[in-house]
């Protein structure tokens, strides 16, 4: 059985740009497949180009081993970074007018109930805040009850809360069987949705995998934190990053290194330990901050 | 073509237009301010310049008539159709200086002034009178107004919108659906003609009531000629927006071309007696189809056989429009 979707040397110049430069990995069924990247990675045209939106310079996509044709369109929900929405009609109206371009669609009460519209069903687009905006694209993906749901940095701009909210809605549409491919700068959202992800950074893939395994390939520490008022100025026994009003020191064994704080008299009240992260997967890879 | 996907468009951008009651006032307001406007300004017998006709002659009969100032003197060719004009006040006076005749309406005050004028620089001239109730400004004004309507109407109306669809990323999204580009661009055209033709018949029939225009043809035919003019102006807005993303150069490129057509095209003043040159470049304006058809049969009565030339000249720009226009349409 050929792959659910298979890329290969995938390249999309523009003017001279290399926006994407010869990138190949494969999407299984039904896992949730991310992106990742700062802003001008090529994410954005990657996923477009899967997308069937915009047409690649060099390179091949097949779906289930066929080239991107009408099935493909029928079959795929896709939820852009930014879309504008008819002004003057509702949530309901929206929703019915997309519903009448698919020969298949999901029920109007199923949308209704998987994105959280309720609320605001009849209410004029242009009245809808950040998150109840996103939940309508979500929906409107959703609509003809794809295979496949391409979202596009759904999150950025929401606050905390309303990300997390969508990051459920999400959970509950992976949980449907859907495959999912999913761009984001959000690390953490990355980690928290996503089975497999590709790293892209200059329009090419610099790592690739699953999330705990990437991590684990590349790092074998943990981070402990400290405050750096409480630190010692001038500690030469143990190597530390400085990151803002906090120092922070790689550990490979943190016994030993909390005995060696206990030698030196830190104070270890504020002290944390966190896991590495795909952030700092990505500052290891290319030296950069990752928001940039 | 899926006639669901058609309709699915077309109802929400019917919504869209019929609930912003601000778009909707203007469109229906606009034209009977203007209609109301000018039905005032111009109640006496329209513009107080003297139209005097001069039948095809030689240089050396020059008359001494033609010196006299504050007359505009318009070469005629075809005497039958200069005395209808007569008839109808178009002109004050027809005067064949190779027959030494001259035609006058008696229910007009110029044409008393103009004969006395005439018999004063020129002698042995021969009068001839016809009846015939006038043409009002108002009566010749309303077909350019309401095609003039239409054509802002049908330019911003379908071009505008769809460089803003574009530039917010709707046109994307519209892509991104099994929905083809001939579906989207029938559903914008059949949306916007069909609100076209409501505020014309609105317009029409309101300004009728307290102004009881001159009509001496067909409902149908008038009809018919608005229906093509809107197609058509409707087709070149779209292929003015076949491929722009900025609003800002898209509202330029239209103001360029209906600017124009509006002082060209016969909205406002007839151009008999301009310049040749303005004359042959008006015929090449899609407006100057609409409103010269639509005229005809308000004013002269005249069959759609009549005014065929006219309306062959729409068909035709339409069909370039639209194929120039599809070739180089771009979602983005």
């Amino acid at each position: 059985m050929p792959p659910f979707l298979q890329v290969d040397n995938l390249a999309r110049h523009y003017q001279g740009v290399k926006a994407v430069d010869g990138i190949s990995f494969t999407i299984e069924k039904g896992r949730c497949f991310g992106l990742l990247g700062p802003n001008g990675a090529g994410k954005t045209t990657t996923v477009e180009m899967l997308e069937g939106i915009n047409e690649p310079t060099c390179g091949s996509i097949l779906y289930q081993g066929k080239l991107l044709g009408a099935r493909f369109k029928d079959e795929a929900g896709i939820m852009f970074q930014t879309t504008a929405l008819q002004d003057y009609i509702t949530v309901r109206e929206t929703l019915e007018m997309f519903q009448q371009m698919y020969p298949r669609t999901t029920p109007l009460s199923d949308l209704i109930e998987s994105c959280s519209l309720a609320e605001f069903l009849d209410r004029d687009t242009r009245k809808l805040s950040g998150g109840q905006r996103q939940r309508l694209l979500l929906a409107i993906a959703l609509v003809n009850d794809p295979q496949v749901v391409f979202l596009d940095e759904p999150t950025t701009g929401l606050d905390p809360q309303a990300r997390r909210n969508f990051w459920e809605l999400v959970q509950s549409i992976k949980k449907r069987g859907k495959t999912i491919v999913l761009t984001t700068h959000y690390m953490e959202e990355a980690y928290v949705l996503c089975d497999d992800i590709i790293i892209m950074d200059h329009g090419k893939i610099i790592a690739q995998g699953k999330p705990e395994e990437l991590l684990a390939n590349h790092f074998g520490d943990v981070v402990v934190q400290l405050p750096k008022m409480d630190f010692p100025a001038n500690c030469t026994q143990l190597e530390t990053l400085e990151n803002g009003d906090v120092v922070e020191i790689l550990s490979n064994d943190v016994n030993d290194t909390i005995h060696q704080l206990i030698e030196l008299n830190v104070p270890l009240v504020g002290l944390r330990i966190r896991p590495r992260t795909l952030e700092d997967l990505f500052l290891a890879l290319t030296g950069r901050e990752l928001r940039v | 073509m899926r006639f669901r996907r058609f309709l699915a468009i077309l109802r929400a951008r019917n919504k869209e237009f019929w609930r912003d009651r601000a778009a909707l006032a203007w469109n229906l307001l606009f034209p009977i301010m203007i209609i109301g406007g000018f039905a005032v300004a111009f109640s006496g017998d329209g513009p107080d310049l003297y139209k005097v006709g001069i039948a095809a002659t030689q240089a050396e009969q020059k008359l001494h008539f033609e010196e006299t100032r504050y007359i505009q003197f318009i070469p005629v060719t075809d005497t039958s159709a200069a005395i209808t004009k007569v008839e109808r006040h178009q002109l004050d006076m027809l005067v064949e200086p190779s027959s030494q005749r001259f035609w006058i309406n008696d229910t007009s005050p110029a044409g008393y002034l103009l004969e006395r004028l005439l018999k004063g620089s020129d002698e042995g001239f021969q009068r001839e009178v016809v009846t015939g109730a006038g043409v009002r400004y108002v009566d010749w004004l309303i077909s350019g107004i309401l095609a003039m309507n239409l054509m802002f109407s049908a330019l911003f109306g379908v071009g505008f919108v769809i460089v803003r669809y574009r530039k917010n990323g709707m046109l994307k999204r519209i892509k991104a659906t099994p929905v083809t580009a001939f579906e989207f661009i029938a559903a914008q055209v059949m949306s916007r003609l069909w609100l076209l033709l409501s505020v014309s018949v609105l317009v029409f029939v309101g300004t009728d009531l307290f102004l009881d225009f001159r009509m001496y043809g067909s409902y149908l035919d008038l009809l018919i000629v608005f229906i093509l003019g809107a197609v058509c102006l409707i087709s070149l807005g779209l292929l003015m927006a076949a491929r722009l993303a900025s609003e800002e150069l898209a509202g330029g490129l239209l103001n360029a071309i209906s600017w124009p057509m509006m002082f060209l095209s016969g909205v406002w003043f007839s151009l008999e007696g301009v310049n040749p040159w303005l004359q042959k470049l008006a015929q090449v304006l899609p407006l100057t189809h609409v409103i010269d058809g639509a005229r005809a049969i308000m004013i002269d009565g005249a069959g759609l056989m009549d005014i065929l030339p006219n309306l062959t000249v729409l068909v035709v720009m339409t069909a370039v429009f639209l194929a120039i226009g599809a070739y180089t349409f771009k979602w983005e």
